[in-house]
C-alpha cells in the first residue's frame, strides 16, 4: 500500500503537552505518525515525525494550515513538508 | 521503520530556508513559439498570446502548490519564448512593438512578472526581422512592464559583430532616454550577450532557443546566504577545505533546484530541461556574493584578490552542483550583479569595486557586466565600446559574458538609482571617458578567434 510521507517539524521552547497537542491533532485527521523523535538542538526544543497522510482527510495544504494555526496557539512553530525535500538534499 | 534523517539534517534543510534565504529564484516555462508566424502582424501577435497563455495557463498556480507542499520558496515564475525577431520576420507591414505588447498582455494574464525572448541572434549578421526587432527594442521596453529584451552579438565560432554593437549603444541610448522618468529602467530589461546560453532561465536573458522542445521546464536556484553561512568564521580553513565546503554546499541548493524542475515538468507535462546552478544574490542582508568574496578573507570585494577568489568560488560551485543534478545548463556559475548585491553596492559606495575590477570579475564569473549604472552623459561609443570589451572576453574564453547597463539621464556619479525589489539600487559608477568612436564605427565583424578552429 502507498504511502505519502510527510515530515512534520516542531520548533520551540520545551513545555509540557507539545507531543500531545500535535498528536491529538493528528490523530483527528486519520494521519498516521510512522516515526517520531525529539531533541534539544541550540537551547531549542525538536521534534520531528516522518507521517503518512495517504489516509488523511484532509489535503496536505489544509493540514499545513491546520498546523501552523495550532502552532500559533501553544507558541511553536510546526511544519509540514513533503519527504522528497530532505531525501532530495541528504540522501543520494 | 527508522527515521531516515538525523536531527541535524533537518533542521540544516529548515535553517537554509528560514534564516539563509534558500530559494529557488525561478521556474521557468520555455515555450516555442515557431507556429505563430504570419504575414499580418496583428495576426501574429494575437497567435502569440493565444499559444503562450495555453500553455503557461497553470505555471504559476503549480509553482506555488509545490512551493507550499515542500516548504521551499518558489520566488518567481516566468516564461522564455522563441526569440522573436524570427517569429516577426514574415510580417509585412508593422512594428515589433506590437508583438512586445502581446508577450506583456500575456505575462500579465499569466501571473508571471517577466517573460524574456524580445531577442535577436545577430552574432554573424542581421537578417531584415532581426533588424526590425532592434529598432524596436527602446519603445518595446519603454511601453511593457514585464516583457525582457536580449541581443546577442558574438559568439566564440562567430567573432563579434561590431556593427551591432555600435547599434546597441545607440539602443541603450534610446531606451534611458525613453524611460528616463523611471531611471532608465528600461535597460534594466535588455542585456548584450556573448555566446548566449539557449536554456538559461534567468532575466533579462532568457530565451527559448531554436534547439529547444516545444516546451521545456528550467529551474534557476539560488543561495548566496547558504554558501555565507557555511564559510563564515573560519579563517583557519585552508583553499582546499574551503573549495570542498562550498561544494558540498553547491550541491545540496542544486539539489532542491533538481526536486523542484522534475515535479514541476511531471505536475506540467512537459520535459524537465536544465537546472542553473548560478548563485544569484540578492538586495537582502546576507544574501550577497560579495559577501561571501569577503568572508573569504577580502577586507572589501573589488580589493585586490577578488579576482581569484570570485574565480575559486565559481568553480567549486560548479564542481558541486554539476553532481547534483542530471543537466545543468544556462550560466550556472556566481552572478555578481551590482545594484542587486548589497556588499557589492557598498563596496562601489566606497570605492572600493571600480569598473575595471568588476570587468576582470567578468572573466571568471558566470555572466557579466550586470545592472551596472553609469553617468547620463555617457555617449552611445563608450557604450558600445564596454560591450565590446565584454565580449571579448566571453569570445577568447568560450564563455557567456554580457553587459547590462544603465546610462542614467541627469545622474552623475556620486547620485544613485532605487529600483526597489530584486532590482535593488545602483550608485552611479565612473568609467573611461576617452573617445572610442573611430574603432566602434569602423563596422564589420571582429574574426572568430584561432581557438574556434576546434573541428
Amino acid at each position: 500500500m502507498s504511502q505519502k510521507r510527510v515530515i512534520v517539524t516542531v520548533i520551540g521552547e520545551d513545555r509540557v503537552g507539545i507531543i500531545a497537542a500535535v498528536t491529538e491533532v493528528l490523530a483527528k485527521y486519520q494521519v498516521n505518525i510512522l516515526d517520531i523523535s525529539q531533541t534539544i538542538l541550540q537551547d531549542f526544543f525538536t521534534m520531528m515525525m516522518i507521517v503518512d497522510i495517504s489516509k488523511s482527510t484532509v489535503s496536505l495544504q489544509s493540514l499545513q494550515d491546520i498546523l501552523k494555526t495550532l502552532g500559533d496557539n501553544i507558541g511553536m512553530q510546526i511544519q509540514a513538508q513533503h519527504e522528497d525535500i530532505f531525501r532530495f538534499m541528504h540522501r543520494i | 521503520m527508522a527515521l531516515n534523517y538525523t536531527a541535524e539534517e533537518i533542521m540544516q534543510t529548515i535553517r537554509m530556508v528560514q534564516s539563509e534565504n534558500l530559494d529557488i529564484r525561478t521556474i521557468t516555462m520555455g515555450i516555442s513559439l515557431r507556429d505563430c508566424c504570419h504575414e499580418d502582424m496583428t495576426a501574429t501577435a494575437r497567435k502569440i498570446y493565444d499559444k503562450i497563455c495555453k500553455k503557461a495557463e497553470k505555471l504559476v498556480a503549480t509553482g506555488e502548490a509545490i512551493s507550499r507542499e515542500y516548504g521551499i520558496p518558489i520566488i518567481n515564475k516566468r516564461i522564455s519564448v522563441t526569440p522573436i525577431s524570427m517569429i516577426g520576420e514574415s510580417c509585412l507591414h508593422g512594428s515589433y512593438v506590437e508583438l512586445a505588447a502581446a508577450m506583456d498582455k500575456a505575462a500579465h494574464e499569466t501571473g508571471v512578472n517577466f517573460i524574456g525572448g524580445f531577442s535577436a541572434l545577430v552574432h554573424k549578421g542581421y537578417t531584415s526581422g532581426d533588424r526590425r526587432l532592434i529598432e524596436a527594442i527602446p519603445q518595446a521596453m519603454a511601453e511593457t512592464e514585464r516583457v525582457c529584451s536580449s541581443v546577442n552579438i558574438g559568439t566564440t565560432k562567430a567573432g563579434i559583430n561590431m556593427d551591432a554593437v555600435c547599434q546597441m549603444g545607440q539602443i541603450i541610448k534610446q531606451t534611458a532616454e525613453l524611460t528616463k522618468d523611471r531611471d532608465a529602467i528600461g535597460c534594466a530589461k535588455l542585456v548584450v550577450f556573448c555566446n548566449a546560453p539557449e536554456d538559461n532561465p534567468f532575466m533579462a536573458g532568457s530565451f527559448h532557443g531554436v534547439g529547444e522542445p516545444e516546451t521545456v521546464i528550467n529551474v534557476g536556484v539560488s543561495g548566496p546566504g547558504v554558501v555565507l553561512a557555511a564559510i563564515r568564521n573560519h579563517p583557519e580553513w585552508d583553499f582546499n577545505t574551503l573549495a570542498s565546503v562550498i561544494k558540498r554546499t553547491a550541491f545540496k541548493i542544486t539539489r532542491m533546484g533538481e526536486l523542484v524542475g522534475r515535479e514541476a515538468g511531471r505536475r506540467l507535462d512537459m520535459p524537465f530541461g536544465i537546472v542553473d546552478l548560478s548563485l544569484a544574490p540578492t538586495p537582502a542582508i546576507g544574501d550577497s556574493v560579495a559577501d561571501i568574496l569577503e568572508a573569504m578573507g577580502l577586507e572589501r570585494v573589488g580589493g585586490h584578490g577578488t579576482t581569484a577568489a570570485l574565480a575559486m568560488l565559481n568553480d567549486a560551485v560548479k564542481k558541486g552542483g554539476a553532481m547534483a543534478s542530471s543537466n545543468v545548463g544556462g550560466l550556472s556559475g556566481a552572478f555578481i550583479p551590482v545594484s542587486e548585491d548589497a556588499g557589492m553596492i557598498r563596496a562601489v559606495e566606497e570605492g572600493a569595486l571600480c569598473l575595471d575590477k568588476l570587468e576582470a570579475m567578468t572573466c571568471v564569473c558566470s555572466v557579466g557586466l550586470d545592472m551596472f549604472a553609469v553617468p547620463g552623459d555617457t555617449t552611445a561609443e563608450v557604450i558600445s565600446a564596454i560591450i565590446a570589451d565584454e565580449a571579448a572576453i566571453g569570445m577568447i574564453n568560450k564563455k557567456t559574458t554580457a553587459v547590462r547597463v544603465l546610462p542614467v539621464p541627469g545622474k552623475k556619479v556620486g547620485d544613485q538609482v532605487e529600483f526597489g525589489g530584486l532590482l535593488g539600487r545602483a550608485p552611479i559608477m565612473p568609467l573611461h571617458t576617452y573617445d572610442p568612436k573611430i574603432f566602434v564605427k569602423r563596422g564589420g565583424r571582429i574574426p572568430a578567434p584561432i581557438c574556434a578552429l576546434t573541428n
